[in-house]
């Protein structure tokens, strides 16, 4: 049988209970975290909340996520074929899922900016 | 919310950016936006190599010399004005961008003459670069250093653009949706620019961000713009398939085949580039579409690599050699659990730059009064086939050019600003949707990635375009039906749906194109037509 890692996803959304889901993803040695998170979107729920853009080269900074409690990048860090404890940012407002505030403040939309 | 601004800039990648730091310098109130952070999501960031541009300071040179490489390497299909201008005014933006810190390498100091690397296609040592690998995170930096310091550019991210809005077919500004609420934001702009980049996300194989969906061909088309060149996507052939890597740009093993050479073998450990009527000898001379060609060959042949490509072999190297080529490369190549030494590595073409895009003019106006392009949006300045080291300079030159004219326009209109409601119907159209449906767009978007692979990819044959064609037609069908409502914060369901509705627009215009220019020309090559044929000496507009 080939290898699996297990995927336990901390999801919800602000003022909300957050749920733990658990997927299993078929493991390739050399995967990371985010290619597992993109495999659970595409094949299993395309309604987990992620963000990323430059997918590989960690250059955008973007999939910072916590993986077993250690603030990670998620595209760098290494999938393993166990259980694995994903979650949102401790630290940071949630926004849905694995997605939380981390844009600089003035670069948000804020209540202050709405239409005069 | 809505939001009235004079300049809108839509993309916060090289081309975005300077484009409303050239608008706030023409007195411009600007607003930038982007779909992911300021300055992080574009392709600028993730360019590791070089910037063509005749600076001279190293080796003589003149504009001409660049600008005549860029038409021999376009393929007679360049748009003369706007290679012009992106030779002619190269060397002032790559001065600009030193005064303002970027650290171009240079030869002694701080102050002395700036490098120039040679590049393949280039008559003479050229290029520009940061040291080490590090052009476009450089690059990328120093303009948001300066975008932060000018209080006229209001920056705000995690904005999604779905249509720009005309009035009286003009472009009056654009609808997004904001990601983090995941509610519609309209905003009224006298000028608009469209930097939002090329379309390499819809191949199953790419080396830029998942950004690169297309959008600002989309958006233009709708809005009445016209496209140019669409059948033109570069393949860069030895971009990395396996084993996997984390934390490295696919398009890594350039520098080292630069420096070392470098083994091409098929899944039997045999060279083949020879057998396509290439002389290589572990050297880098093969050119890049020979060497696409026969690597897809031999996976057809059923002599590709296990994961569908073909070796790279440095294994004749000595760890030392090595060193020398990859410096700090080597050591997180080996975080990774790779010897380059005892091991071959896995390649394969990936897609990399879009030559074609939005038709300007060299004001950088589309046809549509009020809306401007800038950067790999753009259409027509590569022709056929880019030239190695062109991509930077073009965001820079073309970002600034649209900024000045965005700002100039938006000085000629006054105070004058479309009201809220025009853009109540583009709003009301991102709210509606159903709430119950069947459907994976993350799904769907693998699809077509693999469709675009398989049948508009590198080599290309009518019926597999047709094919292409018949299944985007199919997909674009079924998509309304399915749309999810707005209104949920970060819904990422919602923003695959947008992305795969522009994914398979721009798609559609690739196809189509391709299908239609019955040769083979730069990066466009039909196997039941191959050769190039004077006839087709022309471009192709979608409108």
């Amino acid at each position: 049988m080939s290898a699996i890692a297990q995927l336990r996803i901390t999801r919800g959304t602000q003022g909300e209970a957050s749920r733990v889901e658990i997927h299993e993803v078929p493991f390739e040695p050399g995967q990371s975290v985010l290619d597992a998170l993109r495999w659970i979107r595409a094949h299993r729920d395309p309604s987990l909340a992620i963000r990323y853009s430059c997918t590989s080269a960690n250059t955008c900074k973007e999939c910072m996520v916590s993986v077993d409690g250690k603030t990670v990048y998620a595209c760098t860090a290494r999938l393993e074929a166990r259980e694995m404890n994903v979650a949102p940012l401790p630290n940071k407002r949630l926004i849905r899922d694995l997605v939380t505030e981390i844009a600089p403040p003035d670069e948000r939309l804020g209540r202050e900016q709405e239409s005069r | 919310m809505h939001f009235e601004t004079d300049v809108l800039v839509i993309g916060a990648g090289g081309a975005g950016m300077y484009a409303a730091i050239e608008a706030a310098r023409g007195g411009a109130r600007v607003l930038i936006a982007d779909r992911s952070l300021i300055g992080r999501g574009g392709a600028t960031i993730m360019a590791q190599m070089t910037v063509a541009v005749a600076v001279g300071e190293e080796v003589p040179d003149h504009w001409e010399h660049h600008y005549a490489d860029t038409l021999a390497a376009g393929r007679g299909l360049c748009d003369p004005d706007l290679a012009r201008l992106l030779c002619e005014e190269g060397p002032e933006v790559i001065r600009e961008m030193d005064a303002w810190g970027v650290g171009w390498a240079r030869t002694e100091g701080k102050t002395g003459p700036m490098k120039q690397a040679f590049a393949p296609g280039h008559d003479r040592p050229r290029c520009v670069y940061v040291d080490f690998l590090n052009t476009g995170p450089a690059v990328s930096k120093t303009l948001r250093t300066r975008l932060i310091r000018m209080p006229e550019i209001r920056r705000i991210g995690d904005l999604l653009v779905t249509e720009l809005v005309l009035r009286d077919r003009k472009c009056v500004g654009a609808t997004a949706l904001h990601l983090a609420t995941g509610g519609p934001v309209t905003i009224s702009a006298a000028a608009t620019v469209v930097a939002t980049g090329g379309l390499t996300r819809l191949y199953q194989r790419n080396s830029a961000s998942a950004n690169m969906s297309g959008d600002g061909y989309a958006l233009c088309l709708a809005a009445g713009a016209e496209l140019v060149d669409m059948e033109f996507v570069q393949f860069f052939p030895i971009g990395h398939l396996a084993p996997r890597l984390i934390g490295m740009d696919p398009i890594m093993w350039d520098p080292f085949r630069y420096k070392l050479g470098g083994r091409l073998l098929n899944g039997n450990r045999e060279g083949f580039v020879e057998k396509y009527g290439a002389v290589d000898n572990g050297k880098y001379v093969v050119t890049r579409d020979l060497a696409t060609y026969a690597i897809i060959k031999e996976v057809e042949a059923g002599r590709g690599s296990p994961h569908g490509g073909a070796w790279l072999s440095f294994e004749h190297c000595s760890e030392a050699e090595l060193r020398a080529a990859g410096g700090p490369v080597i050591d997180r190549l080996a975080k990774n659990g790779i010897d380059l030494t005892k091991q071959a590595i896995e390649v394969a073409p990936i897609a990399h730059y879009h030559m074609g895009g939005v038709r300007a003019d060299t004001s950088m106006a589309t046809r549509v009064p009020g809306l401007y392009v800038a950067g790999e949006a753009v259409g027509g300045a590569n022709g056929a086939n880019r030239l190695s080291g062109n991509a930077i300079t073009e965001a820079l030159v073309f970002g600034r050019k649209a900024g000045r004219s965005a700002a100039a326009r938006a000085k000629s209109a006054g105070k004058a600003r479309a009201g809220e409601a025009a853009f109540r119907e583009s709003a009301a159209r991102l709210n509606e949707g159903n709430a119950t449906r069947d459907l994976n767009p993350a799904a769907m978007i693998e699809e077509l990635q693999a469709l675009m692979q398989k049948e508009a990819g590198p080599f290309r044959t009518g019926e597999g375009l047709a094919r292409a064609l018949g299944r985007i037609a199919a997909m674009s069908e079924s998509l309304p039906a399915v749309k999810p409502p707005a209104g949920k914060p970060y819904d990422t369901e919602l923003a695959d749906w947008l992305d795969l509705s522009t994914m398979l627009s721009a798609a559609r215009c690739v196809a189509s194109s391709a299908l239609t220019r019955t040769e083979s020309r730069g990066a466009h090559q039909r196997e039941d037509f191959p050769g190039m044929d004077p006839a087709w000496q022309k471009n192709q507009v979608i409108a």
